[in-house]
């Protein structure tokens, strides 16, 4: 029974300074949005009862809140390093009697991970970059030329008649803006799309990107940098 | 063994089936649009009135919302346009049938909170101005918003809220919208496609050619729309007593589908933004094992019918490999709008694009007496066309007319 450690009381993660912890759950508490998502917390596991993780991974939106409620420096580094990947960001949590948000406490954790360009966090984002790309050029998630049979396997022979008809199954639809667009969801203007960059620069957005992939980062802003003088010239 | 305080569950339910009739005026949330005409006065910001005509709805804590009925801006959902184009198609095809002016823009750019929500990889400010952007967007042309997908209008409902609270994001956002020309817009509502569909359920009665009778069909009602901001929500009394949102129920009860209840109506669908992505043995298993299996064991339905992208595509897609491990699966999953859309005699194929779905719909639509084989010869003459370049691609000249249904 000595490993056995359902409460994770014994700091798993030694080498990290505690300063190190505690300036990461500071940046984490300096959101605007912190003191929105937590008011304390009864214990009372109501947002576990309604959490989709928790039934399929050993995670817990009750100990998010507790542990930030308690400014539990150690666990919360915990949290970050191995929990926060495992929220399905659904919000059923919110039903919380005290108000919180503990869905929205993990939004906040990840954007402090993805900032400082924390590796397991590198590691979990790795096979999420095209995604990245093609949210951050054409302003859309998803688009059809994405459902492939390589990354789609388990949707059945569906995707493989899908990938084999996309073009043509494209061109049949009615609607305008979607007829035939197979690299976006649909068509969008270029000046949309600069504004777009824009936004991505002057938020500093982009910098977010360098942290977690610098090849993705220098990539996107070949591309967009490109995009934007062209704007400039014509304007 | 001390029952005798027990509170008996007859009673409990008896309770729990009375209607709840909320007052606004003791609503637990504030109503956020008085914030918003404060600041609009302040010249902080514009606030877009809702334009007539509008159907008013009631909201969770009985505040009244109004529903644009017509010139509308469609906000539409990269999920939808991209992997089930069927579901925006039936959206847009209702509003030709009723002769409802809309603008369907391509100076629009998705929420982008699916990557949010997924990947972190962005923050506030950025999503606040895309958002502000969007909403300017549709400002400059006259025409009011109308968010297709339920994590926009989840994410925009939030992203409102902090508008609101924190002049700093508000400033921030400002000064980007000012490097862009554009001016600070924040719609008098944020308006759900659903919810129009949802105010929109008699007229979309009035004109039903499928009788839907024979149908038994589940609601998942997506987390996004109702637990996020859950005051904004629509509800009413005569549906579920008032308990759970009336949206998608309300039109399936109009249509004459019988709705049946499942257990775990609460649950997510599984889809969990990343994990359809890049962890899908997280969302297969809840899909299937949450949701699908329950509805096929409880009460066997016809089909699924949810209200946002996720969700239809969560359900419908998860189904096929749950096959190989011989779980209870086998529902189609449609959207509220095509079902509105099937009810008024919608082509399959051209309008409701039931092939991009990847569950097994024949059994349904032949149920209806639908015959689908029919069309989708239709359908693939289409194809044909468009394969030999004798057609550039189907048009609303192809897809308006309602099908024939045989009395
Ligand atoms: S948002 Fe995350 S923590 Fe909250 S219920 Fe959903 S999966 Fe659980
Ligand atoms: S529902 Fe709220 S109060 Fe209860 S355990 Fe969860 S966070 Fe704490």
């Amino acid at each position: 029974m000595t490993d056995w450690n359902p409460g994770k009381v014994v700091d798993r993660y030694p080498d990290v300074p505690y300063e190190e912890k505690q300036r990461l759950f500071l940046e984490i508490k300096e959101d605007p949005r912190y003191e929105d998502y937590l008011y304390g917390c009864y214990e009372c596991g109501i947002c576990v009862s309604a959490c989709p993780s928790a039934r399929f991974y050993d995670y817990s939106p009750r100990v998010i809140a507790q542990a930030m409620a308690r400014e539990d420096v150690d666990r919360i580094y915990e949290i970050l390093i191995e929990d926060i990947w495992n929220c399905a960001q659904c919000f059923s949590c919110v039903r919380c009697p005290r108000h919180n948000n503990p869905g929205g406490l993990v939004t906040l954790i990840r954007e402090v991970a993805v900032r400082n360009g924390i590796q397991e966090t590198r590691d979990v984002l790795q096979g999420y970059s095209r995604v990245i790309y093609k949210v951050m050029l054409k302003g859309n998630q998803v688009s059809p030329d994405m459902l492939q049979p390589d990354f789609f396997p388990d949707w059945g022979p569906w995707v493989r008649e899908f990938s084999e008809n996309m073009q043509v199954w494209r061109q049949a639809i009615p609607v305008d803006t979607l007829r035939g667009v197979t690299d976006a969801a649909w068509r969008t203007d270029d000046k949309t799309l600069r504004e777009l960059y824009t936004i991505w620069f002057e938020t500093g957005n982009i910098e977010i990107i360098q942290e977690v992939d610098e090849g993705l980062y220098e990539l996107l802003v070949d591309v967009m940098e490109e995009e934007l003088e062209e704007w400039e010239e014509e304007v | 063994m001390a029952t005798a305080n027990f509170v008996p569950v007859e009673e409990i339910l008896a309770k729990k089936s009375q209607p709840v009739r909320r007052d606004p005026t003791t609503a637990p949330t504030h109503d956020l649009r008085e914030a918003l005409f404060e600041l609009e006065a302040k010249g902080e910001l514009i606030v877009q009135r809702v334009p007539e005509p509008y159907i008013e709805v009631t909201t969770k804590f009985g505040r009244t919302k109004k529903i644009p009925v017509e010139h509308t801006w469609h906000h539409k959902s990269c999920g939808q346009c991209g992997h089930i184009p069927g579901y925006s198609t039936s959206v847009f095809w209702l509003h030709r049938q009723f002769g409802l002016d809309y603008v369907d823009p391509t100076d629009q750019t998705s929420c982008t909170g699916w990557n949010y929500y997924a990947s972190a990889t962005s923050n506030a400010a950025a999503q606040l101005a895309v958002m502000c952007r969007n909403f300017a967007a549709a400002y400059e042309t006259g025409y009011y918003p109308l968010i297709h997908c339920g994590t926009s209008y989840g994410h925009y409902k939030e992203a409102r809220e902090e508008l609101i609270h924190h002049k700093a994001l508000r400033d921030e956002v400002r000064r980007i919208l000012d490097k862009l020309g554009k001016p600070l817009v924040v719609p008098e509502e944020i308006v759900h496609y659903s919810e129009w569909v949802h105010a929109m359920r008699h007229r979309i009665a009035e004109r039903q050619i499928v009788d839907l009778s024979s149908l038994t069909a589940c609601v998942h009602p997506a987390c996004h729309y109702y637990k996020i901001v859950a005051e904004d929500a629509i509800y009413d009394p005569d549906i579920y007593g008032g308990q759970r949102t009336a949206t998608v129920t309300g039109l399936l009860e109009t249509l004459g589908i019988h709705v049946a209840d499942y257990s775990t109506w609460f649950d997510c669908c599984g889809f969990g933004f990343r994990h359809v992505l890049v962890q899908r043995d997280f969302t297969r298993s809840f899909a299937v094992l949450r949701k699908i299996e329950v509805m096929k064991n409880e009460v066997d339905p016809d089909l699924v019918v949810t209200h946002d992208t996720g969700c239809v595509t969560t359900l419908d897609k998860s189904q096929f490999a749950a096959k190989a491990h011989q779980r209870q699966v086998g529902v189609p999953v449609l959207s509220d709008a095509q079902v509105a859309a099937l009810a008024m005699g919608a082509h399959p194929f051209r309008v409701l694009q039931l092939h991009w779905h990847s569950t097994d719909w024949r059994p349904m639509l032949e149920k209806l007496g639908i015959d689908w084989q029919r069309h989708w010869e239709e359908f693939e003459a289409d194809l044909d066309a468009i394969r030999r370049g004798e057609k550039a691609g189907l048009t609303w000249e192809d897809a308006d007319t309602p099908i024939a249904v045989a009395a």
